[in-house]
C-alpha cells in the first residue's frame, strides 16, 4: 500500500530524512521508533504530503506525486501529535473536518457524509458525546475524537504520531486496542510513531527504528527491540525481556545498574 | 440500554451509553433559519427607522407603504426625501456595513486570529496616505476632492498588495505570522509618510481628519451604484470560502492533510476582503470597530463556524452601521457626528454586554 524509497527530506540547511526505505501492506501495522529528533514526524508528514522531498512514495503503486491534493487527503489520513482543536468545536464537527477532502470545494456536507461520520463515531463509542465541546473532554475521549476524525476520511493509510502521548496506562492500552480493532475491520495500511518500546512492541506487526534521519533497524519487535540497539540508539541503559515473541523494554536506573555490577566501581557509566 | 455496548471490544463507560440514535443525532454547525429570520428583522428594522427618522419625521405606515409599492401616502417633499436622501444612505450604510464586517470575519478565519479586522494588512493606511495626497493637493492638481475615492480605493488594495507580496517572500513556507508583520511594517511607513505629508500641508488636516473618521455620504445613488458590484463578488467569493475556513482552523498543515489548498484558500479570501474592504473605505472613509465587533457578536451568540458567522456578519454588520449613522445624524442635530465615533462609543459598550451575557450563559 506505501511504497518510500530513498525518501531524503531537507528542512532549510538541515537534512532530515535520507535515504529512507519503508514499504506497508494493506493491513499491516509497522510502528517507526527512534529517539527524538531521528525524523520519525517528519517522515510521517512527508507520506501525508505536508512536507516535500527526495525519493519515490508510492501508494498501491501509484506515485504520489500524481495524485491531486483532495485524493491523496482520500488515500492518506495523519493524525498528528499535537492537533490544533479549534476553539467551542463540537464533536460532530471536528470529525466532519474528516470529510473535507471528499466534499467539493464550494459545496457542504451530503448524507453519505454525514454517515460517514456517524459511522466513525459509533465505532469510537462517541455517539453519546456528539454535542460536547472537544476541548472539554478527556485525554482519552479527545483522542477517540481525532480517531473518529481521520476514521472518517475514509482512507485507507492510517498515520498516528505518537498517539498515546499523555494518556495514562489504561488508555493507552485502549487507543491501541481500537487501532487494532480499526486496523482489521477496515484493512487499514497503518504507520504509528511511538516513544514507549514495550507498547511498540506489543502492537506492531514491524518494528523500524529510525536514527539522525536513516532506518538503522526494522524487522520484528524481536529483532529490532534489542538492549544492543536501545543502548546504541537511545543511549539507553534497558534490560528487555522476552514475553512469547514479544519483547518488553524495561528502562534500569544506573544506580541498580551498578548493584547489578553492569557499572565500573567508581560509578561512572560504562559507555 | 444495557447492551448498547456489546458490540465493542472494550468496556464502555456509564455516560458514553446512549442509545445509538440515527443521523438526526447529529447536528452539525449549520445556518439556522432562526438566525436568518433575525438577522433579516434587524435589517428591516434598523432600515425603516433610518428612513422615517431625521429634521423631518416621515410616518412609518407612508415610508412602508412606498417601499412596498402601493400609492404613495407621501408628499413631493417627502417623496424626495425618501427616495433621493434617506434611502440611499440606508442602503449604502447596509452595504458598507455588511461588506467591512464580513470582510473582518474573513480574515479573523483565515488568520485564525480574533484580532484580525479589515485594515490588518495595510488597508487603512493606504487609503489614509493616498488621501491624504490629494486633499494636499500634491497630486491630482486642481479640483482635487472628487478624486479621494478613487485614490483611497488604489491606496487600499496597493498597500494590501505590498503587504501580500513582502509576507510571502519571507521564506518558502509564507505564513500568517509574516503577513500580520509585514501588514504591521507596511502601516507604519505608510503612516510615518502621511504624517510627514500633512505636517508640511497643514491646510488639509481638517479634510484628512474628516475623512479618516469616517462618514456615509449624502451624495445619492452615486456610491450606492459604485460600491455595489465590488460589495456583491467580495460577498459572493466570501460566502464560498465558509466551510473550507472551518477547516482552515485546524492549522495550515493539517488543513493541507484535509486536501485544502491552504495558500489557494488564503489568496482567495484575502483578495475577496481586500477588495470589499477598498470599495467600502473609498465611499465612506475609515469606519473602525464594524469589522471586529460585528463578528465577534455573532460569533457568541450564533456560533462559531464561518458557516454562520459569514452570512450572519453580513446582515448584522448592515444593520449596524446603519442604525450608527441613524445616530451620527440625530445626536447632535442639526451637525452630524462622524460616524466612526459612533460605531466605537455604542459599539464597545455593546460588545462588552455581549460577552458578559454569553459568559454567564457558558458558566
Amino acid at each position: 500500500m506505501i511504497d518510500c524509497s530513498g525518501v531524503t527530506v531537507a528542512l532549510g540547511n538541515q537534512v532530515i530524512l535520507s535515504g529512507v526505505d519503508l514499504t506497508v501492506a494493506r493491513g499491516e501495522w509497522v510502528c517507526v521508533v527512534g529517539p527524538n529528533g531521528a525524523g520519525k514526524s517528519t517522515l510521517l508528514r512527508f507520506i501525508a504530503g505536508v512536507v516535500h522531498g527526495g525519493g519515490v512514495l508510492q501508494f498501491d503503486g501509484r506515485p504520489a506525486a500524481a495524485l491531486r491534493r483532495r485524493q491523496r487527503a482520500r488515500t492518506v489520513a495523519l493524525v498528528p501529535q499535537t492537533p490544533t482543536i479549534p476553539d467551542g468545536i463540537s464533536v460532530t464537527d471536528y470529525v466532519l473536518l474528516g470529510r473535507a477532502p471528499h466534499i467539493r470545494a464550494m459545496g457542504v456536507e451530503g448524507a453519505r457524509d454525514l454517515r460517514a461520520v456517524h459511522e466513525a463515531l459509533a465505532q469510537l463509542d462517541l455517539l453519546g458525546m456528539v454535542d460536547r465541546v472537544v476541548a472539554t473532554l478527556s485525554g482519552g475521549e479527545r483522542q477517540r475524537v481525532l480517531l473518529a476524525r481521520a476514521l472518517a476520511q475514509e482512507a485507507p493509510v492510517l498515520l498516528l504520531d505518537e498517539p498515546t502521548t499523555a494518556l495514562d496506562v489504561g488508555h493507552q492500552q485502549q487507543v491501541l486496542e481500537l487501532i487494532e480493532m480499526l486496523r482489521k475491520q477496515r484493512d487499514l495500511a497503518v504507520i504509528s510513531t511511538m516513544h514507549d518500546l514495550t507498547l511498540a512492541g506489543q502492537y506492531a506487526d514491524r518494528v523500524a527504528l529510525l536514527d539522525a534521519g536513516r532506518i538503522v533497524a526494522e524487522g520484528t519487535a524481536a529483532d529490532v527491540l534489542t538492549e544492543a540497539n536501545v543502548s546504541r540508539y537511545y543511549k539507553a541503559r534497558v534490560t528487555v525481556i522476552d514475553q512469547g515473541g514479544r519483547p518488553v523494554v524495561l528502562p534500569m536506573r544506573s544506580d541498580h545498574q551498578q548493584a547489578a555490577g553492569l557499572m565500573s566501581p567508581k560509578g561512572t557509566p560504562a559507555t | 440500554m444495557a447492551d448498547a455496548g456489546r458490540s465493542h471490544p472494550w468496556p464502555v463507560t456509564s455516560g458514553s451509553q446512549a442509545e445509538v440514535g440515527g443521523l438526526e443525532l447529529l447536528r452539525p454547525a449549520r445556518l439556522r433559519p432562526r438566525w436568518l429570520v433575525a438577522g433579516a428583522l434587524t435589517v428591516a428594522v434598523a432600515a425603516v427607522a433610518g428612513l422615517i427618522i431625521g429634521p423631518v419625521f416621515i410616518s412609518p405606515g407612508a415610508v412602508l407603504g412606498h417601499l412596498s409599492g402601493f400609492h404613495p401616502d407621501l408628499t413631493m417633499t417627502e417623496l424626495a426625501i425618501v427616495d433621493q436622501i434617506r434611502l440611499p444612505r440606508v442602503v449604502l450604510g447596509l452595504l458598507v456595513g455588511g461588506t467591512l464586517a464580513i470582510s473582518g470575519a474573513g480574515y479573523q478565519g483565515v488568520f485564525r486570529n480574533p484580532l484580525a479586522d479589515p485594515y490588518l494588512l495595510g488597508a487603512a493606511a493606504g487609503a489614509g496616505l493616498a488621501v491624504t495626497l490629494v486633499f494636499a493637493g500634491t497630486v491630482g492638481g486642481g479640483s482635487t476632492v472628487g478624486a479621494a475615492p478613487l485614490a483611497a480605493f488604489l491606496g487600499s488594495l496597493g498597500a494590501v498588495g505590498l503587504t501580500y507580496a513582502l509576507g510571502v517572500s519571507g521564506g518558502s513556507r509564507p505564513s500568517t505570522g509574516s503577513l500580520i508583520l509585514a501588514g504591521v511594517a507596511v502601516g507604519s511607513f505608510l503612516t510615518a509618510i502621511q504624517t510627514f505629508i500633512q505636517q508640511r500641508h497643514q491646510d488639509s488636516i481638517r479634510q484628512v481628519y474628516s475623512w479618516i473618521l469616517g462618514r456615509l455620504s449624502t451624495a445619492g445613488w452615486h456610491d450606492v451604484l459604485l460600491l455595489l458590484p465590488y460589495a456583491a463578488v467580495s460577498w459572493v467569493v466570501l460566502l464560498t470560502q465558509r466551510r473550507v475556513l472551518d477547516v482552515l482552523a485546524v492549522g495550515d498543515d493539517e488543513a493541507a492533510t484535509l486536501g485544502i489548498d491552504v495558500r489557494r484558500t488564503r489568496l482567495v479570501v484575502i483578495v475577496a476582503a481586500s477588495l470589499g474592504t477598498a470599495a467600502a473605505v473609498s465611499v465612506s472613509g475609515l469606519i473602525g470597530f464594524v469589522g471586529i465587533i460585528v463578528p465577534h457578536a455573532v460569533r457568541l451568540i450564533a456560533g462559531r463556524s464561518n458557516r454562520v458567522v459569514l452570512p450572519l456578519s453580513i446582515l448584522f454588520g448592515g444593520a449596524f452601521l446603519c442604525a450608527a449613522d441613524l445616530l451620527a445624524r440625530i445626536i447632535a442635530t442639526p451637525d452630524e457626528i462622524p460616524i466612526g465615533v459612533v460605531t466605537a462609543f455604542f459599539g464597545a459598550p455593546f460588545f462588552v454586554l455581549v460577552l458578559r451575557h454569553s459568559r454567564k450563559g457558558a458558566s
